[in-house]
């Protein structure tokens, strides 16, 4: 009989990510005394700038909607077993999707394109994350390669579908021309003053309520339909999997659909609800964010939203951070986004280990 | 002459008293039994003597001396030697070098490697351990591995060995040949601990045995002065019975019928070579084999779960290789299969018993409401199979991991049992289940045969099939050397028959 380094749930759910957070944050200061700025106040600038204000808080949450989209592609590919490191690229092809959808049919009414937005971001994300599922399934090639492989050969094309073929003609910089009415998200601060309530001009916008429902669809899905059933046994283990008459290869292929799906979202926050064109490198790392979001988040929706809104305020407070102390750039965030990881992640049993031993001691006496 | 002496031993793992207050008198010169079901606590006793554990309480007495052994080398330098029921062998290492790994003697192999061969070759006089040394170790029958581990350990100056669960991979006769190598290790005053579950070893060979239940001894005797009946009490804390009461089969109508099927591995070996056989309903058909003999990749490919490479499997006239249908699709004609790999194929140790209790059915419409799943359902589902089967704690909700053995198979065996099956393929279907559990399988088995249910049943424990089998197919080398009705097997017979010699010369 091994140790066990089982925790009560309240513990591993909670105290755990606050203590890797925590040390996360402890290691940053170090750094950013280092650096030569008071670590106390780089912490209330980071704090501040995240949730200090109106402004501060719809930025957190716009840039959590594009994260709960890509946290939510790498945890349902990762509930499967398999390791998708290409939400970025999907994320990229899928708003090429609703993109091109809002170019042709930006003057319909909202209603009219909100859908076909979302089918088409839907579509072109699972169409790229196929390709890899199809050769992982029936080729065996690995799916952290191709995956990878495959975030390469999206922004090629989509640099020259830009520079070439989309780009607005008379200009320079390789963008599209701006989407007509119809293709706005509406964002919040508009929502909310039709009922009375004053709220700063933020980018955040509806998506933010397609991503929770997401959220809700995929808990949906994993934990209470067979099919995701299926994927989790797939996931959890294979063997059983062929065992149990489900086809692991199927699972693959149907769980990176749904990945890219997911990941296809990030265009309805990024480019209707932001940008109002398609521009090179709109992504711009939130489907690698993802990756941290849904390991943080063990890959569970709930967890994630709660992630997703931590790298949020990150990168919000950060551009903050780098705006008032100019020592400490954007690199630096960077910096704290990676110790974050590393602590959520890569070092998560530097504190389960004690925390389980302490867990061991006191019980013998409450037996 | 005390070896070993184990005084007060307590060792706690959270909540489990594994060791509650263990002494343990070890003669010199002795083969000492030690008992006890899955849980009881033998492992955890030869894990804190070898050094992977530290008891909490307790001391530890070689040769009259108290000692600390904080590690395995600590166990070895105080003259203990362990055999693993898995081996510890480097596979494409020759035996030589597995024997002197770890105890080189020096920086240069060669010289070492030398001194070590006279050591070895006056050993194998002594003890009458015959072993070739140059032979690499992955081509020796297992039986000859398990020397290699135990001249390892004498090579190291052990003077006490224990081996767990020594028989396990063991043919009959192989067994036999390793009692007659511990008596000579008895007769040259070494101290021997033997780890068993299987009763029929301990008669045969040790000299004292000790029983442990929940984590205590509750029984030290001499052997001669006991009874097997009398040692499985003890073990299980209350009566029970070691032979299964069934009647004579009612045979009715094939139901599966097996032609010429042959099954290779990944590597394109065959591993099932022309195999023919036909089930009948109200029969139990054992097939017996030494592990690995081609017994568990029969069974899966009757399963679905590896296709064969040529051959048919016939249930009740459909083909099942030729209309490729997958375990899915053979569970609704009717045909389930209890896992021989539990753990790694039969549940999935996350999940929770009444997600286990599903897998392979959960797309049953009584396991669903329109898109969704039906978890009320789900749940009384498995709480019915749970109370049917007497499986404990009945907690639907808790994780599979937290049962015991023994009770995870019984759910197993629920789920697929309720499953009403016109055919039931079981694999080993008392492994790492205790005594109490054993006998509750094995009377729902016979409760199935005697439903007109025709069961295949592939066990490596002699005593199952020679207990449940109305007929018994032998297995050796992927071929099936010989048929015996119950009443012409012997465990002699089947020995000899398992160890590859043909029906007719075994009679």
């Amino acid at each position: 009989m091994s140790a066990p380094t089982k925790l009560p749930r309240w513990a591993e759910l909670g105290l755990l990510p606050l203590l890797n957070l925590a040390a996360a944050l402890v290691l940053s200061g170090l750094i950013v005394r280092i650096m030569g700025e008071n670590p106390w106040t780089a912490c209330k600038l980071l704090v501040t700038g995240a949730l200090g204000s109106q402004e501060a808080i719809g930025y957190t949450l716009y840039y959590a909607t594009n994260f709960i989209f890509t946290g939510l592609a790498v945890a349902v590919a990762y509930q499967a077993g398999l390791f998708n490191i290409g939400a970025e690229g999907q994320a990229y092809i899928g708003g090429l999707g609703t993109g091109l959808v809002c170019l042709w049919l930006g003057h319909w009414p909202f209603w009219a394109v909100l859908p076909l937005a979302v089918l088409a971001g839907a579509g072109a994300g699972a169409g790229w994350a196929f390709i890899p599922a199809w050769l992982q399934a029936r080729r065996g090639s690995h799916i952290v390669i191709t995956t990878i492989m495959f975030n390469f050969i999206a922004a090629a094309l989509m640099t020259y579908l830009l520079v070439n073929v989309l780009i607005k003609p008379g200009q320079q910089s390789p963008e599209t021309r701006e989407f007509a009415a119809g293709a706005t998200m509406p964002a919040v601060h508009e929502l909310l003053a039709k009922v009375g309530i004053e709220f700063a001009a933020t980018p955040f916008n509806l998506s933010f309520g397609l991503a929770l429902v997401a959220a809700g669809l995929v808990w949906l899905f994993l934990w209470r339909t067979r099919w995701g059933y299926a994927l989790r046994v797939a996931g959890e283990n294979p063997t059983a999997a062929v065992y149990a008459g489900i086809s692991p290869s199927r699972v693959t292929i149907g769980a990176m659909l749904l990945s890219g799906v997911l990941a296809g979202g990030l265009g309805l926050n990024e480019l209707m609800g932001a940008q109002h064109r398609l521009l090179l490198d709109f992504p711009s790392g939130a489907g690698f964010v993802g990756i941290a979001v849904a390991l943080m988040g063990r890959n569970h929706p709930v967890g994630i939203f709660g992630a997703a809104v931590l790298f949020g305020a990150l990168a919000q407070g950060g551009s903050q951070l780098s705006f008032d102390l100019p020592k400490l750039n954007r690199d630096m965030v960077v910096v704290i986004q990676g110790l974050v990881i590393l602590f959520c992640g890569a070092l998560e049993n530097v504190f389960r280990t004690p925390l389980a031993a302490l867990w061991r001691r006191k019980e013998p006496g409450e037996r | 002459m005390t070896a070993l002496e184990l005084r007060g031993i307590d060792k706690r793992f959270r909540a489990v008293h594994a060791n509650k207050a263990v002494s343990l008198t070890v003669a010199r010169g002795s083969v000492h039994g030690l008992i006890g079901e899955n849980g009881a606590g033998k492992s955890t006793l030869m894990n804190v003597i070898y050094g992977f554990h530290r008891a909490d309480a307790g001391e530890i007495r070689v040769q009259g001396k108290p000692v600390t052994i904080d590690s395995p080398q600590a166990a070895i330098a105080a003259g203990i030697g362990m055999v693993h029921q898995h081996f510890m062998l480097v596979e494409n290492f020759t035996v030589l070098e597995n024997i002197v790994l770890g105890a080189e003697g020096g920086r240069r192999l060669a010289s070492g490697l030398a001194k070590a061969r006279d050591e070895l070759t006056r050993l194998a006089r002594e003890y009458g351990l015959e072993v070739p040394l140059d032979a690499v170790v992955s081509e020796l029958p297992v039986g000859l591995q398990q020397r290699v581990e135990i001249l390892k350990a004498l090579h190291r100056g052990a003077d006490i060995l224990i081996l767990d669960e020594p028989t396990a991979v063991l043919a009959p006769q192989e067994a036999d040949q390793l009692f007659r190598l511990l008596a000579h290790l008895r007769a040259q005053g070494k101290a021997v601990i033997l780890v068993t579950h299987k009763l029929r070893e301990i008669m045969a060979v040790t000299d004292r045995v000790t029983v442990m239940r929940h984590g205590a001894v509750v029984a030290e005797v001499a052997t001669r002065e006991t009874t097997p009946r009398e040692l499985a009490e003890k073990m299980v804390g209350r009566a029970v019975l070691l032979q299964v009461e069934k009647g004579p089969a009612r045979v009715g109508e094939t139901l599966l019928n097996v032609d010429h099927l042959e099954v290779r591995d990944l590597h394109g070996v065959p591993r099932v070579k022309d195999v023919s056989f036909a089930l009948r309903a109200g029969e139990i058909v054992g097939i017996a084999g030494v592990a690995g003999n081609g017994q568990s990749e029969l069974l899966e490919a009757l399963a679905g779960t590896l296709q064969p490479s040529r051959g048919e499997i016939r249930l009740e006239g459909r083909d099942l290789v030729r209309e490729q249908l997958d375990p899915r699709a053979r569970r609704r004609l009717g045909l389930a299969h209890v896992p021989e790999d539990r753990l790694h194929m039969g549940v999935i140790r996350s999940f929770s018993a009444q997600d286990n209790a599903i897998l392979g059915y959960h797309d049953r419409p009584a396991y669903n409401r329109g898109l969704l799943v039906d978890r009320t359902a789900v749940r009384s589902d498995c709480e019915q199979k749970m109370r049917d089967y007497d499986v404990r704690p009945p907690n639907p909700k808790l994780s599979i991991s937290a049962f015991s053995g023994g009770n995870q198979q019984k759910l197993v065996l629920a789920r697929e049992i309720d499953a009403d099956p016109r055919v039931l393929l079981v694999g080993q279907p008392t492994r790492g289940v205790d005594i109490g559990a054993i006998e509750f399988i094995h009377r729902r088995l016979v409760a199935l045969r005697d439903a007109g249910k025709a069961l295949l049943l592939v066990s490596v424990e002699l005593d199952e099939i020679l207990g449940l089998a109305d007929r018994i197919l032998v297995m050796n080398g992927g071929e099936i050397v010989g048929e015996l009705a119950r009443a012409e097997a012997t465990e002699e017979r089947l020995g000899l028959m398992m160890a590859g010699i043909k029906a007719e010369a075994a009679s």
